[in-house]
């Protein structure tokens, strides 16, 4: 039987999977699709505790639905500096962006 | 037992996919993968019968922000050089196999207070009514669109042409 640990696993093993993607890739892109899987991992903990702990309350499923909505700002916000800066200096790799580097 | 079927294929299929994402040599490949595990994800929220969120989890991430992140992708042509890695590797690897040990620690090892409630279905009103509802979460409601004008201002200010 499926309990609440298999979901906390499964959320921890995805938050791990883009910690990993986010801090290894250069491309910059590619890290935004890691914050993604790891705004993922958070949202399946928090459906998991609505779930098996307040099955009644919901108060889980509210939160998750703002943390849609702050990813959905998030991407769009994200990639049109990604765009701006492939405008301006024909690349996205991250190593090579130093432009506030001091 | 068919919760548990379910969640063990979805669970296998997302895992896979997401290490697909980050060890994918191929960006647009990598992309795709991680529709895939958006949807897997889906699935997931419907086995903890969350029905509502598994829709808008299919309209939101499935169906805009991976067109969002393909386009930009499309847009900057880096799609040749790959993805690859930088210095960082062996750390960033280091560092979440710990992160993923203390947690993995830290969840098993703490005692829930699980409730044995049936949970409730559908979730559609009920959310509804904590949303809008007499002392709900309307006033992040309220500030959930402010945010949004704001996104949609700073992206057309960002990528207009000069």
């Amino acid at each position: 039987m499926v309990g609440l640990e298999h979901y906390l696993i499964l959320s921890a093993v995805l938050f791990s999977i883009g910690l990993y993607g986010a801090l290894a890739k250069r491309n910059a892109i590619v890290i935004l699709m890691s914050i993604e899987l790891m705004l993922n991992g958070v949202n399946i903990a928090l459906v998991a505790f609505s779930r098996y702990i307040v099955p009644l309350l919901l108060t889980g499923q509210v939160f998750v639905i703002f943390v849609m909505v702050v990813a959905a700002a998030e991407v769009a916000v994200g990639l049109a500096i990604i765009i701006a800066i492939y405008r301006h200096r024909e690349t996205i790799d991250v190593t090579k962006i130093n432009l506030m580097k001091w | 037992m068919g919760i548990s079927i379910a969640f063990w294929i979805l669970a296998l299929i997302g895992v896979i996919a997401a290490l697909a994402v980050v060890l994918l040599r191929d960006v647009f490949r990598a992309a795709l993968s991680l529709v895939l595990c958006f949807l897997t994800v889906a699935g997931i929220y419907i086995t903890l019968s969350a029905d509502f969120l598994a829709a808008v989890q299919i309209l939101i991430y499935v169906g805009a922000i991976s067109v969002l992140i393909i386009l930009a992708i499309m847009l900057t042509r880096e799609v040749q050089h790959g993805s690859p890695s930088n210095r960082l590797q062996i750390p960033a690897f280091i560092v979440a196999i710990l992160f993923l040990g203390g947690v993995a620690f830290a969840m098993l090892n703490t005692p829930w207070p699980v409730s044995s409630a049936p949970p409730l279905e559908p979730t559609t009103p009920a959310l509804a009514g904590l949303l809008f509802g007499k002392g709900g979460f309307i006033l992040p409601v309220e500030i959930a669109p402010l945010l949004l004008l704001a996104a949609i201002l700073g992206a057309i200010a960002l990528v207009r042409e000069k």
